[in-house]
């Protein structure tokens, strides 16, 4: 056991204690970082001084007898999608290559103020666009399962860095999926919290109905500690809910779903699942009942209809969100010879900027907004949206919280989707629904699935604001599996 | 038949001030092809009295005190410009006559 196996948790207690110093446990991690970086490539910027710098500077806080929160001095790994001042800031892009914004992010300021030492910024597909990580324009990140396979995405180098112990906690950002596939798929917890409950503001968008700041960590207490420090009402972001934010951590601590109604989504556990999957799902099924919760089906019929419909919102509001990339006030600029005109620039520059991910959302989705279209693709995606929602209200009367797999398959290898769009695509069927509705839900990992022996996710579906609730089940799950397991799941991951 | 034809990608591509080849026109037909036949199915959902929700949850206009704080430098803000001029973003012509 050294320092960079602990959690979260044991660590900030640590360092609130005196027995080890930030420096000291920024310093085991940042060592582990130069041991597995070569094979993981989790990170796409580290810096060891400026690294080493905030750790000593929050030895001197807490020395002085500053109060910080119960993360101080604990390391964590930040989706390069949140504006840092003194670090590069690119959503894995070229057309933000070398970029340093001139302020910070909302939940990147409230990371500082609370203690966290900030280990670099990791890896994602291209404006968080992709289910892989392979969309990035920088590198390829490896899943420490399985090498050859991807870490899942956007937030696929958050998730890597987290289950190959280079960082306890990390944050990233989901719009589709983006935490919680990639959480399933390496075997850690990832939490999408209640679109609003955590702030967009210095978020570089990518879908802002949708987009949702959320944690990853090695446990669900972790999780819900992370999310507790970055989350709550900011006047900066004018979708954030000013509203107390859910008692997670307390949630997490509760740990007990006796009593609680637990509705399986029909349309979701059924065929169309990796034979594993499937079976470690309806294994977690039988746990939770027998913990004393109370397990019904409930219908969903137009939740197979989210994927089409979010393939339609997500693009249609990229296209217009990345019409700021127009060369002319930051960011890459190409062609500008002085002969070209500055739209001939612009389009020069996007066209050099974007990667063929980018580029087909965002003429998908100006397609679907365009005059003659838009009733039938954008207008009707918006009014199934409606619809989804519904169902979740409907459902929510019934159960207290929803559950599915995260993911119908576990990871796949680097490779075999990343020029079938589609295909990339399904890896978000079961993850979609909740962004449309902006409900909360989690991915707590469930086992390894028999076929592959790579992880496998239970995602809990809690209504908005109803946050604890994933948190309790997670927590509760967990419990129930490490006793079973003598350990996390993690433990059973092949040394790197 | 197919949903979107080239000339259409051509289209889209110009508004969307993206500068493609020939070659990526024709990868990004096939490929736009087989995602709108594929988003086509939200056709499927009887949805005419159904509302449109462009958010998840209610939105309100949201303000503030129309006061003066402090924010960006002129040097902050054109701190990430491509080109700078008299503390001005510098840009090519913007206008259609010859340079």
């Amino acid at each position: 056991m050294s320092l960079i196996h602990n959690t979260a948790a044991e660590l900030g207690a640590m360092i609130a204690a005196g027995e080890v110093s930030a420096a000291e446990v920024a310093g085991a991690h940042l060592d582990r970082m130069a041991e597995v970086e070569p094979k993981v490539g989790a990170f796409l910027h580290v810096d060891r001084e400026t690294t080493l710098e905030q750790a000593r500077a929050v030895d001197a806080r807490l020395q002085a007898g500053e109060k910080l929160g119960p993360l101080a001095g604990v390391p964590i790994a930040h989706k390069d999608i949140f504006a840092t001042r003194d670090m590069p800031t690119t959503a894995a892009s070229k057309i933000l290559e070398g970029w340093h914004p001139p302020y910070d992010a909302t939940v990147t300021r409230r990371l500082r103020e609370a203690g966290l030492v900030i280990l670099g910024k990791t890896n994602l597909d291209e404006f968080a666009m992709g289910s892989s990580t392979e969309n990035s324009a920088y590198q390829l990140t490896h899943n420490p399962w399985d090498l050859t396979r991807v870490p899942g995405g956007s937030s696929g180098g958050s998730s890597a860095a987290v289950a190959s112990y280079e960082a306890p906690l990390s944050t990233g950002t989901d719009t589709g999926g983006s935490i919680r596939q990639p959480a399933a798929v390496t075997g850690i917890v990832g939490m999408k919290p209640t679109y609003g409950g955590s702030s967009r503001y210095g978020l570089i968008a990518f879908a802002s109905s949708l987009d949702t700041p959320g944690p990853f960590a090695r446990t669900v207490l972790d999780a819900a500690m992370l999310q507790e420090t970055f989350s709550g009402y900011d006047p900066m972001d004018s979708t954030s809910i000013d509203a107390p934010v859910p008692s997670v951590v307390e949630a997490a601590r509760n740990a007990d779903v006796s009593g609680m109604r637990i509705g399986v989504i029909r349309e979701f556990a059924g065929e169309g699942a990796q034979p594993g999957v499937l079976a470690r799902f309806n294994e977690a099924v039988q746990l939770l009942e027998s913990l004393g919760a109370k397990v019904v089906e409930v219908s969903c019929p137009s939740f197979e209809t989210a994927l089409p419909a979010y393939y339609l919102i997500a693009p249609s509001e990229c296209s217009s969100n990345l019409a700021r990339f127009d060369a002319m006030r930051y960011g890459l600029r190409v062609g500008d010879d002085g002969t070209r005109s500055a739209e001939e620039v612009m389009a020069l520059t996007r066209a050099a900027g974007f990667g063929p991910e980018v580029k087909r959302r965002i003429m998908l989705g100006t397609y679907a907004l365009s005059s003659g279209y838009y009733d039938a693709y954008y207008g009707q995606a918006q009014k199934v949206r409606t619809v989804i929602s519904r169902e979740f209200e409907a459902a929510f009367h019934q159960v207290d919280v929803l559950i599915s797999p995260t993911t119908p398959t576990t990871a796949f290898p680097i490779g075999e989707r990343a020029d079938d769009p589609m295909a990339m695509y399904l890896a978000d069927l079961y993850t979609i629904p909740s962004n449309l509705s902006g409900n909360a839900a989690m991915s707590v990992p469930c086992g390894l699935a028999d076929e592959d022996g790579l992880p496998v996710g239970l995602q809990i579906m809690a209504p908005v604001l109803g946050d604890d609730r994933c948190y309790r089940v997670g927590a509760a799950v967990e419990k129930a599996l490490e006793s079973r397991w003598g350990g996390g799941l993690l433990a059973k991951a092949p040394a790197l | 038949m197919s949903a979107i034809t080239r000339d259409e990608v051509a289209h889209l591509a110009r508004l969307s001030r993206l500068a493609l080849t020939d070659d990526e026109l024709d990868h990004y037909a096939t490929q736009l092809d087989a995602i709108i036949e594929s988003v086509a199915k939200v056709a499927e959902v009887a949805a005419e009295d159904v509302p449109p929700s462009s958010h998840a949850l209610p939105l309100t206009n949201v303000f503030r005190p129309d006061e003066v704080r402090p924010s960006l430098t002129p040097e902050q803000a054109l701190s990430g410009a491509p080109a700078v001029e008299d503390d001005r973003f510098r840009v090519p012509r913007i206008l259609g006559e010859e340079a």
